[in-house]
């Protein structure tokens, strides 16, 4: 573990703390819309579920509620942007991006304004939803566009401070945020920087690059090798978008084995922005972990990791492998 | 600022307009020509009579906001902005080219004087409310959002997203207009996707509706002086249009809804290699002859 992160102290224990990471980005939001008066909010009828509740009652007056209507919620977001405006527009990631990618690419991309997007309940920690509602592709599409940012948090303490980041960043950001608790890996003082990654755990023998909840499997993952006598490096990938491929080469040029792990579409995701990276600057050997071309289904969110094998124990024996094959 | 000219004035303005409408669609190779000439009359009032802004300070912060949701029809905006002063008009001819400010679809950060990027439809109204929105929250209650939408544009659901927003929010300075030409690519609006009673709907929607003659160019002065003084609704103007207007051999003809000039052989039009140069000769007679209602 590395100390300069200052990661929870009850991080390693069994009753570690948990909190949904959409509660970090309501009181990211309300903190943001103190400090900001340009700040704006925006809803498509999920404020509570989206945790953007927290504001309206707040600033009832900054609020904009735009019913059930994802392409509005992007256009009228990029029109109060265009007039000096911080808009937060914030649905579930099924819905926004997911219906109204075309309006984001045009009013706030190609447009240049920068409306602040954030996806709810993507991922498997949507549960019971099942698959229409457990978003899957939204880091594919959203890093597919220009002038757009993606932010994955991996916790509610790190969804809070990327919330504030992006109030003061000039462009279009997506922030994806999950419905169900998920363990506490950071602390207030562990540092967030849009565009960075960060070195979570130390190690030499292989690197383990994860975003949004499998930062917090990865870590685990990392422990129960070191029992194993392997030195696992955990980098937290944060923001997808620009890729921070400084940490990310340094990591792997010294470990030269790599695998990815993301709550999402292996293809066109983390696992895919990392594959494009070591191909240009250092073919090493990658596995990818994550979602692999299909989609969801109904269970608890603890059923549905165990179930696509993206547990800390699927780390542990995918790095066990890895390392085995490639010293044969 | 601009300088107010009379109705006749305005009314041979929208045919040197639509003039520089051939040239630039002729040279350009490609491009929509119906919606473009349609609209010659009413883009002319709208920049050199209703909006309140000025070509030198693209950005003044008191200036109304043209939004053109049918970014489509890019020609005619080029067209007025050059008249009005925005741009040289030597520019026009770079329309569509590589390079050019003059992009295929308005580029907001590619010309000064473009409020927003457009292209594909739907879009417009939503970002109108959006900027009424943060006016209503910075009580700025003096300036007004001019939306031009297309009519075939409307099978878009965003539209009506858009509207009942509007209407939801009382945004009364959001003044849509809607080009009712009639056309689109596939066909007659009322064959590719039946849009009427579309006052009923516009109605039903919340808002005001005025239904004009949109190549009256003081009759659309006029709806925009009532939708300004209606507050209690936002206001939508139907401007019923002839598509290709000016220009025989197109008008009413939806073939020529997204072909330019002079790239094409149309029943019932010149050969391709004359088509601009029968448009040019007509258009340039028939700015002689204007005489409006009013004299």
């Amino acid at each position: 573990m590395s100390s300069s992160m200052h990661l929870a102290e009850d991080l390693y224990k069994k009753d570690v703390t948990s909190e949904p990471i959409r509660k970090g980005f309501g009181r990211g939001l309300l903190e943001a819309g103190k400090r900001n008066s340009n700040v704006v909010a925006l809803c498509a009828d999920l404020t509570e579920s989206t945790q953007i509740h927290l504001f309206a009652k707040e600033f009832p007056e900054r609020f904009i509620e735009v019913g059930i209507a994802e392409q509005n919620l992007a256009t009228v977001g990029a029109g109060l942007a265009a007039m000096g405006k911080i808009p937060f527009i914030s649905s579930y990631a099924a819905f926004s991006p997911g219906r109204n990618w075309e309006q984001i690419k045009t009013t706030a991309c190609i447009n240049q304004r920068p409306v602040k997007v954030i996806g709810s309940h993507a991922g498997l920690y949507t549960g019971p939803d099942g698959a229409t509602h457990q978003m899957l592709e939204d880091i594919a599409l959203m890093r597919a566009l220009p002038n757009m940012a993606v932010i994955v948090p991996c916790d509610s303490v790190e969804a809070e401070k990327a919330t504030l980041a992006m109030a003061n960043h000039p462009q279009a950001n997506y922030l994806r945020v999950a419905r169900d608790s998920s363990p506490i890996v950071t602390t207030t003082h562990t540092p967030f920087e849009i565009g960075k990654a960060y070195v979570f755990a130390k190690g030499d023998d292989i690197t383990l690059v994860a975003t949004g909840t499998m930062t917090y499997q990865a870590l685990m993952a990392a422990e129960m090798l070191f029992k194993d006598g392997i030195d696992a490096e955990v980098v937290h990938v944060p923001t997808i978008k620009p890729l921070d491929g400084v940490t990310l080469l340094h990591s792997v040029r010294k470990t030269k084995h790599v695998i990815t792990i993301e709550e999402a579409q292996i293809n066109g995701g983390l696992g895919s922005a990392v594959a494009e990276l070591l191909g240009e600057h250092a073919p090493t050997p990658l596995l990818r972990m994550g979602i692999k071309d299909r989609f969801g289904e109904s269970g608890q969110p603890a059923e549905l990791l165990e179930h696509f094998g993206l547990t800390a124990k699927n780390i542990r024996l995918a790095a066990v492998h890895m390392l085995e094959t490639n010293h044969k | 600022m601009v300088k107010k000219m009379s109705i006749k004035e305005l009314e041979k303005k929208a045919y040197d307009v639509r003039i520089d409408i051939i040239k630039m669609l002729e040279h350009a190779g490609n491009g929509h020509s119906a919606g473009p000439l349609d609209l010659a009359d009413m883009m002319t009032a709208l920049y050199f009579d209703v909006l309140k802004h000025d070509p030198k300070k693209p950005d003044w912060d008191e200036r109304d906001l043209f939004i053109m949701s049918n970014g489509h029809c890019a020609p005619v905006l080029y067209a007025v902005m050059a008249h009005a002063g925005y741009f040289d008009k030597k520019e026009l001819m770079t329309l569509r080219r590589f390079g050019s400010r003059l992009q295929g679809h308005p580029e907001r950060t590619s010309l000064p004087g473009l409020e927003t990027t457009s292209g594909p439809l739907g879009e417009g109204l939503g970002q109108a409310a959006g900027m009424a929105l943060a006016m209503k929250m910075d009580q700025q209650s003096h300036r007004w959002i001019y939306c031009m939408m297309g009519d075939g544009e409307l099978n878009e659901g965003n539209i009506w997203e858009s509207a009942m927003l509007v209407a939801k929010y009382k945004l009364s300075n959001v003044i849509g207009i809607v080009d009712r030409n009639n056309i689109q690519i596939d066909g007659t609006t009322e064959y590719v996707m039946p849009l009427e009673d579309l006052k009923g709907k516009w109605e039903s929607f919340g808002w005001h509706v005025i239904e004009i003659d949109g190549h009256n160019i003081e009759a659309f002065i006029d709806a925009c002086a009532m939708a300004r003084a209606i507050v209690e609704k936002p206001v939508v103007i139907i401007a019923h249009t002839i598509p290709g207007k000016g220009v025989d051999y197109m008008e009413y003809d939806y073939h020529w809804h997204g072909i330019a000039v002079g790239i094409a052989d149309v029943a019932g039009a010149p050969p391709k290699h004359d088509q601009a140069a029968v448009a040019l000769r007509e258009l340039r007679s028939l700015k002689g002859k204007i005489t409006g209602d009013h004299e």
